[in-house]
């Protein structure tokens, strides 16, 4: 009995616990909705003398506090309406990121199951030492592959593109593929990140090989047995390695600024990084509205999330 | 004649997967490793112009190099504090919440949410915390504390080491709970059957099923330690206060600097610590990881 209720008791302080450590987590997301919210003048008051003075990096702080505030002193969708109506500027830029954002994640996701697939099967020698290389290419920050994917850039010419859209009357729609065609810098060095490959092949390598032979014995070919047994066997590590990817190159801010010069091409995270002065309160609303697809991505695949990786202990799988 | 044809398309087999590698390592070769060699080149030379062979100098200034120096040490010390905090308390979380506590998915969600919200627009709130006059200094007023300018005071890498966690430990515990999950049931219950503590059963039996998950969070926090730069850059731009300048901050500004020579020096050498931590990691896998992989 006793036990039982010591039991019961620490079931309950954990859960409290556990409530003020999630709410703690929780509490950046809860801010930044709470105060794209704010009227301009309500965030100016809250913040103005942090932002005040701030030109480039250097920060002037006015000795003044600064509030953190969850509830409006008035709800108002003006921010809204500058970031989505007033102004096509942070569409545009929001567009600018779903083309570098989607076609890198899709393209990282096809060359990694094919890659993967060659590593799981018939591994050897040759191929280990392979796999070791990506790891520790995996392992380099963006500063040190930059300074290479710096200079393929500038070798191919690729550091100054614009738009050059095509196609006309019906087949407008291919011109997407110009659109992404310009953003060549970033998009090519990106879709060889051999991060989704590393994961996807650890997942892959669990594959049973009775599977296989099995497929074998009832004629199935090697696409086959990719495309019919692997594939399916991986399918929620890759939906959880997607929205890894996608997050990660949603919020890309060091690739496009050094690698791409035309500007307007830039997606919104760059735009996002470089806030200063007058645009504080929009900052929030921006924030906001660019966090739609990864909750969108979140609320459908938070489960794959939590199943995708079971396997994928130890470096080499 | 037939094991002959067995073999005949076997070798085919090998050859088509063997091929599947050869996308990406055509893009591999061009966007990395030849650009590499180009920058182990320019690492030995005096400057991209005249291209005199200097052999180490270019090393020899930099480990002279103040900045360097500094920034080598606090990236160091970020890194050596922040990822065993991620690793572990990430573990220790899903090990809370592997007990029966009402609302654990939904608790799950929360940790999970620091990975939607955008780098940029989080940085904000990071500032208004930890500014002089900012919310975490009014806290500790209220308390009796002084108050800190967090940006500008040695303490700003504990903020860096906040940030940090608060970004990663949501998906590593997600790791855990789903190695935690695929431990054998029986195992466990023949413990309990034996009256094996709950304690004792971590320790002796979950954590070696645990130990391949640990190595690989281990990686994982590793890599995205990197990238935390980002958020240190956006909160304090390129010359921070000595103790958050990092190495990517030196990389950085030797890039705008356009000084390709100490640059490439700089990728070189962290590129080598990089292989030898990842050696070190993978004999660890060798020692601790082999029993109970199957």
């Amino acid at each position: 009995m006793t036990v039982k209720r010591k039991d019961r008791v620490f079931n309950i302080v954990l859960t409290v616990f556990i409530a003020i450590a999630a709410l703690a987590f929780i509490l950046p997301t809860v801010l930044t909705i709470a105060n794209s919210f704010m009227t301009s003048n309500e965030i100016a008051a809250n913040y103005g003398t942090m932002f005040g003075n701030m030109n480039g990096s250097e920060h002037t702080f006015i000795s003044e506090d600064v509030n953190l505030k969850f509830i409006p002193d008035k709800v108002t969708i003006d921010q809204y309406k500058s970031v989505l109506i007033k102004n096509s500027d942070y569409l545009m830029k929001f567009w600018n990121s779903v083309l570098l954002t989607v076609p890198i994640t899709l393209i990282q996701l096809a060359i990694a199951v094919v890659t993967s697939y060659g590593f799981s099967r018939y591994p050897g020698k040759v191929k280990s030492i392979i796999f070791f290389a990506y790891i520790i290419l995996m392992l380099m920050p963006y500063q040190v592959t930059l300074v290479p994917n710096y200079l393929v850039a500038d070798k191919f010419g690729m550091l100054e593109t614009s738009e050059h859209l095509i196609f006309k009357g019906a087949a407008k729609p291919l011109n997407v593929f110009c659109m992404m065609w310009a953003r060549r810098a970033v998009i090519l060095p990106s879709i060889f990140s051999p991060f989704s490959i590393f994961l996807l092949t650890k997942v892959m390598r669990r594959v049973p090989v009775s599977y296989v032979e099995a497929a074998k014995l009832d004629g199935a070919g090697e696409l086959q047995i990719m495309t019919k047994i692997y594939l399916p066997m991986c399918k929620s590590a890759l939906v959880s390695i997607g929205m890894l990817v996608f997050i990660d190159y949603w919020n890309m801010v060091e690739q496009p600024l050094i690698l791409m010069k035309n500007t307007t091409m830039h997606p919104l995270s760059v735009f996002l990084s470089q806030i200063n002065t007058g645009d504080v309160g929009l900052a929030f609303a921006v924030g906001v509205v660019y966090m739609v697809p990864t909750i969108l991505m979140f609320l459908y695949g938070e489960d794959y999330l939590v199943e995708g990786i079971t396997y994928a202990g130890g470096i080499k799988g | 004649m037939k094991k002959n044809r067995n073999q005949c398309g076997k070798r085919k087999e090998r050859w088509f997967s063997n091929a599947c590698l050869i996308p990406s390592l055509v893009g591999v070769l061009i966007f990395f490793v030849i650009p590499f060699g180009i920058v182990i080149y320019y690492s030995m030379i005096n400057n991209p112009i005249v291209k005199e062979y200097v052999g180490m100098d270019n090393y020899k200034n930099l480990m002279e190099n103040e900045a360097f120096k500094r920034a080598s040490k606090n990236t160091a010390t970020f890194t050596i504090i922040a990822v065993p905090l991620a690793t572990f308390l990430s573990l220790g979380l899903a090990v809370l919440l592997e007990r029966k506590i009402p609302g654990k998915s939904f608790f799950r969600t929360l940790f999970l949410s620091p990975l939607m919200v955008p780098t940029a627009s989080v940085v904000l709130v990071w500032q208004v915390l930890f500014h002089k006059h900012g919310t975490v200094n009014q806290i500790m007023e209220m308390f009796g504390g002084d108050s800190i300018d967090w940006l500008k005071a040695p303490q700003g890498q504990l903020v860096i080491i906040l940030m940090f966690l608060w970004k990663n430990l949501g998906y590593n515990m997600i790791l855990y709970m789903s190695a935690l999950c695929s431990i054998p049931k029986d195992i466990i219950e023949v413990a309990e059957l034996e009256g094996a503590g709950s304690v004792y059963q971590f320790f002796h039996i979950k954590l070696r099923y645990l130990s391949p998950t640990i190595l690989f969070v281990f990686i994982l926090s590793l890599i995205n330690s990197f990238k935390i730069f980002r958020e240190v850059y956006l909160l304090t731009g390129s010359y921070p206060y000595g103790k958050l300048y990092m190495l990517q901050h030196f990389m950085n500004n030797t890039f705008q600097n356009l000084d390709y020579q100490k640059l490439s020096a700089a990728a070189v050498l962290f590129s080598l610590i990089m292989i030898v931590v990842i050696a070190v990691l993978l004999i660890a896998e060798n020692i601790f990881g082999k029993d109970v992989e199957n």
